[in-house]
């Protein structure tokens, strides 16, 4: 083999500097997906900054991380799951239920219409609540990998189970804040930092977006979730366990779900079955404007953290610009329709 | 010449359906050879090879590496007894970059505390690894080792999926039309590939439409017709249209003029 290899390098090389500076936008974006909504979340933070000085006041911004705060430890979850090119619309249902649990064990007086429990340990019933989103995890993560069901249909039916078994096992009764002891409304303690107010669930959400970020950058398991999402046929060939993979998800999504679920009970200082039923749409929003391709196999944490303070942002922004909820609502989902466009054009992407 | 085949099936059947993969299958493969597969579309090359990498379980028969009966359940398996296999259908993940891919379901983790109890992968070594193994195999084309895969050209992927076969393989490798989607200058690579992996002793299973290219390296050449083994011959003993009509039945070799034991003597 005496041909010389050198003019293959120049070539490249060359094709390398005839890319236009459109390309080059595209090529770094696609090697960092999280910079778009970046750059439209430091965008509309100045916008409304200019609208109303007020969206930069300390109390404002603890306003605005406690909103965030469920829809972000929830939207980890969902990055995961997407991230496999699964969906799970379940995830609210499974954190309501996880949330149920947890009350009505902890309360002195039963409310539920099935078992006879209550005036558990505090500690025990968190614990107890966690151990149900997993399992309910583990549930969505079997009928997918066992039967080959599309996670859409089984997520779209464990959203009704789950919803279902909470009003029946519980009764459809909100358990109000001074019933519940205070280890489970703990997380909704803050930090005074002059007068910004850091809730302790922001920073266990702040912490668990670390963790995983880590999970899916450094170790096999995560670099093996990528995989499994870009091409689950080639993963297998490749010698990866997809199906193990993909049901540990699953299940790794319903410990994520049952932590939130003590988040939200902080958050809110009660537990109502019928807690924010639109959620489960906030946290795929979150994760598709942060960059993340429902096709599975690219996105980031730090692009879904991002994902959520946009949603956020833009509800607070737009509510005190003196605007009306709809045009919140309108215009989260002209940035939906963006963001998955801006995605399609950048796996289009050739280096 | 009782030299114990590396490789060995023996009556594999596959169905899929109705559809009849594998009927009776034989097929050796001896130390330090290439053997050729060669046969017409649907003859059975892909589904024998996949029997032997795992990725499906025969039907019937049995399957044998170095003398010791296998049984494959899945491509993890068949990688631990050291076949390692490059499909048709690449098994790169195009987002993940070339060093990842090389290392895909086998990552190296950090040593101490980062590596056993974070579990923090040592994307350090692995790229310097790879880039070695590339650089080793003659892969140059390749500008940056952090490159997603989907950013590659085909015969870029296609090396890339050579190279972690080449680079992990311990006693068989099985390459399923590697050079089907290259240009000629990497195909010739590919080839040449085939022979430094034979020369280092590496028996080596080829899957290819390619006459020129398997009359140019293999051994043996085994020519698969209708789910079973028609012909063993060498590229000695026939013509490039003798084994063409081999495979179509027009020619039936009798067995005492094939070559179903060893030609070429182990290093």
């Amino acid at each position: 083999m005496a041909q010389a290899s050198t003019p293959t390098v120049d070539l490249a090389e060359e094709f390398m500097e005839r890319r236009t500076p459109i390309q080059r936008v595209q090529s770094v974006l696609h090697r960092y997906p999280y910079i778009s909504p970046l750059v439209v979340l430091v965008f509309a933070i100045v916008v409304f900054t200019l609208i109303n000085s007020r969206f930069l006041l300390p109390g404002n911004l603890s306003f605005l991380t406690q909103q965030a705060v469920v829809i972000g430890s929830l939207a980890i979850a969902q990055t995961l799951i997407i991230l496999t090119a699964g969906i799970d619309l379940s995830i609210g249902a499974i954190m309501v239920f996880a949330q149920m649990m947890m009350a009505n064990f902890a309360v002195s007086t039963t409310a539920s219409n099935v078992l006879p429990i209550a005036g558990q340990n505090p500690a025990l019933s968190i614990l107890l609540g966690i151990i149900a989103a997993v399992l309910a995890g583990a549930v969505n993560g079997f009928l997918i990998v066992k039967f080959n069901l599309p996670p859409f249909i089984v997520t779209l039916g464990t959203l009704s189970i789950f919803g279902a078994l909470t009003l029946i096992l519980f009764k459809a009764r909100t358990i109000q804040g001074p019933e519940i002891p205070d280890l489970l409304k703990w997380l909704g303690n803050t930090i005074e930092i002059g007068s910004f107010k850091l809730m302790y669930g922001v920073i266990l959400m702040l912490v668990m977006f670390a963790i995983f970020a880590y999970i899916l950058r450094n170790t096999a398991w995560g670099r093996h979730i990528y995989a499994v999402g870009d091409d689950p046929g080639a993963a297998e060939l490749s010698g990866i366990n997809t199906r193990r993979v993909l049901f540990s998800v699953y299940m790794v999504a319903g410990l994520i779900m049952g932590i939130s679920a003590w988040i939200y009970i902080g958050r809110v200082g009660s537990a109502s079955p019928n807690a924010d039923p639109l959620i489960n749409l906030d946290t795929i929003t979150a994760v598709v404007i942060g960059g993340t391709s429902l096709f599975g196999g690219r996105g980031t944490m730090i692009g879904t953290l991002i994902g959520t303070f946009i949603i956020i942002v833009v509800e607070n922004g737009l509510a005190l610009a003196g605007l009306d909820q709809a045009y919140r609502v309108l215009a989260v989902g002209i940035l939906v329709i963006l963001a998955v466009a801006m995605d399609q054009w950048i796996r289009k992407v050739k280096a | 010449m009782s030299v114990t085949p590396v490789l060995q099936g023996s009556n594999l059947v596959k169905t899929f359906g109705r559809v009849v993969g594998l009927d009776g299958a034989n097929i050796e493969l001896y130390p330090g050879e290439v053997l050729a597969v060669v046969g017409d579309n649907g003859a059975g090359k892909s589904t024998m090879i996949k029997c032997f990498s795992g990725a499906h379980s025969p039907d019937e028969g049995e399957m044998f590496v170095n003398g010791d009966s296998v049984n494959f359940k899945s491509t993890q398996d068949a990688r631990s007894a050291g076949i390692e296999t490059v499909f048709q259908t690449l098994a790169v993940a195009p987002a993940l970059d070339i060093s990842e891919n090389l290392f895909l379901g086998r990552e190296v983790r950090k040593q101490g505390f980062l590596g056993s109890v974070l579990r923090m992968l040592d994307k350090k070594r692995m790229r310097t690894e790879a880039a070695d193994h590339l650089r080793n195999l003659g892969i140059g084309t390749v500008q940056n080792i952090t490159q997603a895969v989907e950013t590659l050209s085909g015969g870029q992927r296609q090396a890339v999926a050579v190279a972690r076969a080449a680079t992990f393989g311990s006693k068989v490798i099985i390459l399923d039309e590697p050079t089907a989607a290259l240009g000629v200058n990497e195909s010739a690579r590919v080839l040449q590939l085939i022979k430094d992996l034979r020369d280092r002793g590496m028996p080596v299973i080829l899957i290819s439409h390619n006459m020129p290219q398997v009359f140019e390296v293999a051994d043996r050449i085994h020519v698969q017709r209708l789910g079973k083994r028609a012909a063993v011959v060498t590229p000695q003993s026939h013509a490039m249209n003798e084994v063409v009509a081999i495979m179509t039945g027009a020619l039936t070799v009798p067995e005492a003029d094939q070559a179903l034991g060893p030609v070429r003597v182990a290093a």
